[in-house]
């Protein structure tokens, strides 16, 4: 039966391949090499974490279409696919900033003194936490413990982290940041 | 190379050992934060000068965590006779030093560490030496990529000899008579826990290890993972032949990228060599191990929450019962242990009940693992025999209070613990007497708070965590922790009153009382415990609107005393032109306009600004 | 048997049971939140998510959620300590302070549970103040309304949609403090593949989930002198209404419901059941045709909105299977604003037609777009069951001094096939009535196919007819549907005709009717009263309904025929 409605609309993979197509393969082919089970919605949710993981690392958040691509292709409502992005901090819907700078709030960094880190960058910035920079150039975000305790209070950019830091080093950690 | 019989292994073991290089080895410490603090570029200067002519003297060897995280980068010289010293705090630039003084010599500018533990299994107990390594017994001393360094400490010994010599239930039993308890904070027997799942119907099961380490401030399991994976990975085929499984799971936060690669890395060679996958030690015994990702969430440490998340679900826990052991993963019979509880497994196994009972306490055998970490000199990780005394932690060990200043006090267990005081420094600590004085075990985090940490601001830090990690499933959790949140964030601002005290209280008790999992359950305990403490800074911040450590901003009050001289460098700094003043005369801050951002403070040169 | 005792009587409970379940035993009620049970579905929902239920357990440390703790030998049981009920009031105390408290203007008033506890326990000031989650309301749709400020968090409705209607729309989101359920992205539900069913707002609690409303848009037709505003009542309402002002549930109430409708100010009272009888001659007709050539079996019946949503959305490659026949509300709009328009020459876009449903696709149905021509709908506004109620009482008639009326004519004659429309069974209880008599002619035909009847999720029937054995199904609840679905999909299974309904139980338990909490004997005695309304009518057999005949002399022809397809068939997109 043909269709009369909208819902030639495209479909996410398609529009996906289409903006990104290096991505968007490099995805189906992790999800094509994962031993899912057809009709197995049990056994394949377990990959889910997994395929989000991955996903998060290509395309750097976890936008609707690809949600959709992972719903298709793991059997699983979209549902509760957002319902697991936004219970994990780790994942993302929406895009950051290119320098994802986390204070670590844990407790050593926190007793010796981390939120006042936090403030400074905060002012600097010009956004709160969980807040990326107008120029998607910095993302502000908190960490608990990374588990470099002895050198709290501890500021992760990217995946470099600079220990011991003082309000008076923000400055220095974001001139580090050049493009 | 399989290794198929118990001899072949130890075949092995003498082999490795009987090659004598005669060289001294290096040992580098290059966990998360020894590389951090800068580990990478003295090992690359240490691999240089080896290259420029040492290479026939030293051996580079990287390892995990030593212990002495306060003064990384550390490296280590050993020769093959034992003897040894440790530096830290090293740079590049001190590297030829070091290594022309050698054993022997003092390397001028280098700051040399004692060495404070001692090895249970291979020396006695040495009088006055306070740490005892089990669980920590090959992290900082082996590389942790090479599975012959692991063998030569005897490595999968302990497994070749259940799998050879031991039946199933004989392997739960010594577990459970060495009264091991879980390290992951409840201290349940974990002999107990395989006898359970041992008992369920044949079929599929699961052995889960749990590296989701979320105490923020504690970081032990990293540590052991960083730098022994194969004891945990021996463990778990133990446990799995006790219990009856053939599938292993580590759970292990995102959040630690090199212990998973040295995860990776292990699993692997131990499949090469035949201690994992089919047919192990020859036996028709199979068991495989693989990894599973945390993605950022403290409550996914809680057993079922875990579960669910290796399901591919929320992390969100549900009532026990069913417990793992009987219902657990895909609904099957499922061991979820602690890294440290695995760590301390093959030594049980290869010296015997009767052995581990001999360190620690009766109730509470063996050893634990704490993170010193907050206002402490010695920052870093400590392997005490149970039963060690916060005094001969903190003072002993941990080098006293940073800067000399006061203890005010210790928060162990994390956001699930309490403060501890003076008053209780004296106390030998295991599972029970912890609990006793209002706080817990729990994962072996340890704070130290000093006199200018405000236990009122402490106590609302670990509610915004658990805040933010809550689930939020259940009504006390998700509503109540936030409204006891407000409530110290009210008394933090000055807007608390009595009544806001008997109520957080009150409220605090319904709380443990009625919360799902363990997260709400003891997510009051940080509350109660400095209420408990130091009610004395509560009643200050309530009645007289004073934060006595000087924390809470909102309670400060900046003014200016007799010291001014009248240079205006405040009036000129302050952000909100609070401070008025005639030069040269004595200048005043309009309370009204004061944002108590401090800075008047720090540019003052004359101590004229007092902070109260 | 597991020996305990609860408040120091002895009970004796199966293994397996919770306190919850042993103290129920005893006469006790604890009260409850986020627990529901259906027992006619076999269903439970035990998050253990509120901790409304906890007692007091000697010898454990903390309280018990008795909801969902299996009872143990010996066990010692306190359900009314201090202790347990002050940590209830708490609990009550809590979800109150994160919740938007407008009771005064809320569509659950004196139907929440959250209220009527709160009143239970005599809660008349505000303990904790704080923070109060805020979501913005999803109104945007033609059926439900989602106000996610007032969610308790019970989960309910997840397991509504996810577990027992398998559609998946709903989970929970975020965590810690922001923790609510959503469908993905925070989407509307019109953008996901909701069916509009309703049973998610039959299960919730509160005031969160509700339908959209269309009360104040009726009354203004009503009063505009201009407009004819007609109106027709779904099959199962009127052994629902009545519960609304007191009545036991079951009791028929279709003269009431009429008078009350007359009384409103309706210019005819008509009856869905007319073109339920419709529907059979036309879905009948297809039947027997698809039975005839072997094709395209097995046929699936086709009036229920919720599963046709369904079927677009999820079962796109069988959207060949279903009768093309327009469900009976939509087939009444089609005739209202075509024959009947004609016939008493009102221009179409001055007659009014109105809907009274138990359900809320229904609502969502009418706005289709293929319903409608050149901007005029056949259907203009969908009433549910409850909304009438309110509209009864709101224009203060005293439901039961009401007469006992008839309904209008012709569109309001009906027969007893059309009533049992509204229980699961129903329409193909009707079909066969009615192919029966076609093919072994009305003297020896049978009525009564009892096989269909009951709330079980799936009913398999084989019926011989005319020397020929029709192996027919029955599925309600879309989760049943779906299994049922995915047999034939795997060519398992093979029947000529499947009706299907979207609600556990069929219209009986449709999303618009007066809330059940969960009490599934209520919908027992709804479905009862529909077949007892059957018994007690003097035709019972569709084909016979004489307004029917006419309509087909008259204006139709024949079913099936041109003018037939025209205005009572439709077709189904893949969504
Ligand atoms: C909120 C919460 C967080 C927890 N986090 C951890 C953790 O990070 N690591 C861990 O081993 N156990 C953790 N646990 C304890 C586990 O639920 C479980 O008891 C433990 O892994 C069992 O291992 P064990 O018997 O070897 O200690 C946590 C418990 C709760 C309630
Ligand atoms: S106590 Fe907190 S973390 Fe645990 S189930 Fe309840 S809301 Fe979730
Ligand atoms: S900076 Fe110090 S000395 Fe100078 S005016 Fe201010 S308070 Fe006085
Ligand atoms: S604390 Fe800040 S705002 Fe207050 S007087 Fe000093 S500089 Fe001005
Ligand atoms: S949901 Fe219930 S408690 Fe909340 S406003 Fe509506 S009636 Fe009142
Ligand atoms: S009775 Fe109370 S709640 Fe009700 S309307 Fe009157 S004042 Fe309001
Ligand atoms: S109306 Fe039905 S399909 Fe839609 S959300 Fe509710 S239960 Fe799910
Ligand atoms: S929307 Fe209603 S049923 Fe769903 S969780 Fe919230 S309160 Fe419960
Ligand atoms: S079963 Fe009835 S009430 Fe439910 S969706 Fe279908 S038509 Fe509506
Ligand atoms: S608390 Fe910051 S690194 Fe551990
Ligand atoms: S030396 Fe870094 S973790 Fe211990
Ligand atoms: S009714 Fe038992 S926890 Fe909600």
């Amino acid at each position: 039966m043909t269709c009369c409605c909208e819902c030639s609309k495209e479909k996410a993979l398609d529009k996906l391949m289409r903006l990104e197509p290096e991505k968007t393969s490099e995805l189906t082919a992790f999800i094509d090499g994962l031993p899912l089970v057809a009709g197995d919605v049990e056994t394949n949710r377990g990959f889910l974490v997994e395929t989000l993981h991955r996903a998060q690392g290509i395309f750097g958040y976890l936008p609707v279409e690809v949600q959709q691509v992972v719903s298709e292709r793991l059997g699983l409502t979209r549902s509760e696919i957002y319902g697991v992005i936004s219970f994990y901090s780790y994942f993302t819907d929406k895009p950051i900033g290119r320098y994802k700078i986390n204070v670590c709030l844990g407790t050593a960094c926190f007793v010796k003194g981390a939120s006042k880190i936090v403030d400074e960058l905060k002012a600097k910035l010009g956004v709160n936490e969980g807040e990326t920079t107008a120029d998607q150039k910095f993302f502000l975000g908190a960490l608990r413990c990374v588990g470099s305790c002895s050198l709290a209070p501890v500021v992760m950019v990217n995946n470099r982290v600079y220990g011991n830091v003082t309000p008076d080093m923000v400055d220095q950690i974001l001139a580090d940041c050049q493009d | 190379m399989r290794i198929n019989s118990l001899e072949a292994l130890k075949d092995y073991k003498s082999r490795l050992c009987s090659v004598s290089s005669g060289k001294t080895s290096v040992l580098m410490s290059l966990g998360t934060c020894g590389l951090a603090a800068g580990g990478a570029k003295v090992a690359d200067a240490i691999r240089a000068e080896l290259d420029k002519g040492l290479s026939g003297k030293y051996e580079a060897v990287s390892v995990g965590c030593m212990g002495l995280c306060y003064c990384e980068p550390t490296i280590e010289l050993r020769d093959e006779t034992g003897r040894s010293a440790i530096y830290g705090h090293v740079t590049p630039e001190q590297i030829p030093a070091i290594l022309a003084a050698g054993l022997d010599g003092e390397a001028a500018g280098a700051t040399k560490v004692k060495r404070t533990w001692y090895y249970p299994e291979e020396e006695e107990n040495k009088d006055g030496v306070l740490q005892a390594r089990i669980a920590l017994r090959n992290t900082g001393r082996i590389d942790p990529e090479k599975i012959d360094d692991y063998l030569k400490y005897d490595g999968y010994q302990a497994l070749g000899k259940v799998l050879k010599t031991m039946a199933p239930e004989a392997v739960s039993k010594e577990i459970l008579d060495a009264m091991l308890r879980g390290r992951g904070g409840a201290g349940f027997p974990t002999g107990k826990k395989w006898q359970f799942a041992a008992a369920q119907p044949k079929g599929q099961k699961y052995m889960i290890c749990n590296a989701d380490e979320g105490d923020p401030g504690a970081f032990m399991d990293r540590a052991v993972l960083e730098g022994d994976p194969h004891s945990v990975l021996e463990a778990m085929a133990i446990g799995a032949y006790a219990i009856g499984a053939d599938k292993g799971i580590i759970y292990i936060r995102a959040e630690y990228p090199l212990a998973i690669e040295r995860l990776q890395k292990a699993i692997k060679q131990a499949r090469e060599m035949g201690f994992l996958g089919k047919g192990i030690f020859g036996t028709s015994f199979d068991f495989d191990i693989e990894l599973k990702y945390g993605a950022g969430a403290f409550v996914c440490g809680e057993e079922t929450a875990l579960i669910h998340s290796i399901e591919g679900k929320r992390g969100e826990p549900t009532f026990k019962p069913p417990f793992p052991a009987i219902q657990g993963l895909w609904k099957k019979p499922t061991v979820v242990n602690n890294v440290e509880t695995y760590a301390n497994v093959a030594a049980i196994i290869r010296k015997g009940a009767a052995w581990f009972k001999s360190v620690g306490t009766p109730g509470s055998p063996g050893t634990k693992v704490f993170a010193l970490a907050g206002k402490i000199n010695c920052v870093g990780l400590v392997e005490v025999p149970m039963g060690t005394t916060l005094r001969d932690i903190i003072f002993g060990l941990g080098g006293g209070i940073l800067n000399n200043r006061g203890f005010k006090a210790v928060q162990t267990g994390g956001p699930s613990g309490g403060c501890i005081t003076t008053k209780n420094l004296d106390t030998p600590i295991d599972y029970e007497t912890l609990k006793s004085i209002g706080s817990m075990m729990g994962s072996g985090g340890m704070i130290v708070m000093d006199e200018d940490n405000c236990m009122v601001n402490i106590a609302r830090f670990f509610l915004d965590f658990t805040c933010d990690e809550s689930c939020g499933k259940c009504t006390p959790c998700r509503i109540g922790n936030r409204r006891l949140y407000e409530m110290l964030t009210d008394i933090c601002r000055g807007k608390g009153t009595e009544e806001t005290l008997k109520e957080l209280r009150t409220l605090s008790n319904v709380i443990k009382d009625t919360a799902l999992c363990g997260l709400g359950q003891t997510s009051p305990n940080p509350v109660l415990s400095t209420l408990d403490n130091f009610f004395e800074e509560y009643e200050a911040h309530v009645k007289e609107k004073r934060c006595p450590a000087g924390v809470c901003t909102a309670l400060l009050k900046f003014t200016i005393n007799d010291n001014c001289i009248g240079c205006g460098l405040c009036a000129k700094n302050c952000p909100t032109g609070a401070i008025s003043g005639k030069i040269k005369s004595k200048h005043v801050i309009d309370q009204d306009k004061c944002i108590k951002c401090g800075v008047c403070q720090q540019k003052c040169k004359f101590k004229a600004i007092d902070k109260k | 048997m597991i020996n305990l005792k609860i408040n120091n009587t002895p009970v004796s409970v199966p293994e397996g049971s919770t306190i919850l379940e042993a103290a129920e035993k005893l006469g006790l009620k604890i009260p409850t939140l986020c627990h529901i049970k259906w027992d006619s579905f076999n269903t439970e929902h035990r998050c253990g998510s509120c901790r409304i239920c906890v007692v007091e357990v000697t010898g454990r440390p903390n309280l018990a959620p008795s909801c969902c703790t299996p009872v143990a030998e010996g066990m010692d049981v306190h359900t009314n300590t201090n202790r347990a009920i002050r940590a209830r009031r708490t609990m009550l105390e809590l979800l109150l302070s994160n919740h938007p408290k407008d009771c005064l203007v809320c569509s659950k008033n004196q139907e929440c549970e959250l209220q009527k506890l709160a009143s239970a326990f005599n809660i008349h000031h505000i303990k904790y103040e704080g923070a109060q989650s805020e979501f913005p309301v999803d109104e945007n749709g033609a059926a439900i309304r989602r106000d996610m400020s007032k969610c308790i968090m019970c989960r309910r409705c997840e397991t509504a949609c996810n577990v027992v209607q398998t559609v998946g729309v709903l989970s929970g989101v975020n965590r810690g403090f922001n923790a609510v359920v959503a469908p993905e992205n925070f989407a509307q539900l019109t953008d996901t593949a909701c069916t509009f069913c309703g049973q998610c707002v039959q299960a919730c609690p509160v005031g969160a989930l509700t339908e959209i409303g269309y009360k104040d848009e009726v009354w203004e037709h009503l009063n505009n002198p201009k407009k004819t505003v007609i109106v027709q009542t779904a099959p199962a309402v009127r052994v629902a209404i009545g519960e609304e002002f007191g009545f036991q549930a079951g009791e028929i109430s279709t003269g009431k419901l009429v008078a009350a409708l007359r009384r409103i100010g309706f210019a005819k009272v008509f009856d869905t059941d007319w073109s339920a009888d419709l529907t059979i001659m036309e879905e009948g007709t297809e039947l027997l045709e698809r039975i005839k050539s072997g094709e395209n079996l097995p046929l699936l019946t086709s009036c229920c909105p919720g599963w046709v949503n369904f079927l677009e959305h999820q079962f796109p490659d069988l959207l060949h299977m279903p009768s093309t026949a327009k469900s009976p509300q939509q087939m009444f709009g089609a005739i209202a604003k075509s024959y009947y328009a004609e016939k008493t020459g009102i221009d179409p876009s001055n007659l009014i037609v109105v809907s009274i449903m138990p359900c809320l696709a229904k609502k969502y149905e009418a706005s289709r777009p293929e319903f409608a021509h050149n901007g005029v709908r056949d259907v203009d506004y969908v009433l549910s069951t409850r909304e009438l109620a309110s509209m009864i009482k709101e224009a203060g008639i005293v439901f039961d001094r009401l007469p006992d009326e008839q309904y209008d004519s012709p569109l309001g004659e009906s027969t007893g096939a059309a009533v049992i429309f509204g229980a699961s069974g129903g329409v193909l209880e009707a079909a066969l009535r009615t192919a029966a008599a076609w093919l072994e002619g009305d003297k020896d035909s049978p009525i009564d196919f009892v096989a269909v009847r009951g709330l079980e999720g799936i009913k398999e029937a084989t019926v011989t007819i005319a020397g020929i054995e029709l192996k027919a199904a029955v599925a309600s609840g879309l989760g049943n549907v779906r299994k049922l679905l995915e047999r034939i999909q795997r060519g398992e299974a093979q029947y000529h005709a499947i009706e299907i309904m979207a609600c556990p139980g069929g219209c009986i338990n449709g999303g618009g009717q007066p809330y059940n909490h969960g009490n599934t004997a209520i919908l027992e005695a709804r479905k009862d009263a529909l077949y007892r309304a059957d018994k007690g009518l003097p035709i019972r057999k569709s084909h016979l309904n004489p307004s029917i005949i006419k309509i087909y002399d008259e204006y139709l022809g024949k079913p099936n025929s041109e003018k037939a397809h025209k205005l009572l068939h439709t077709h189904y997109y893949a969504k």
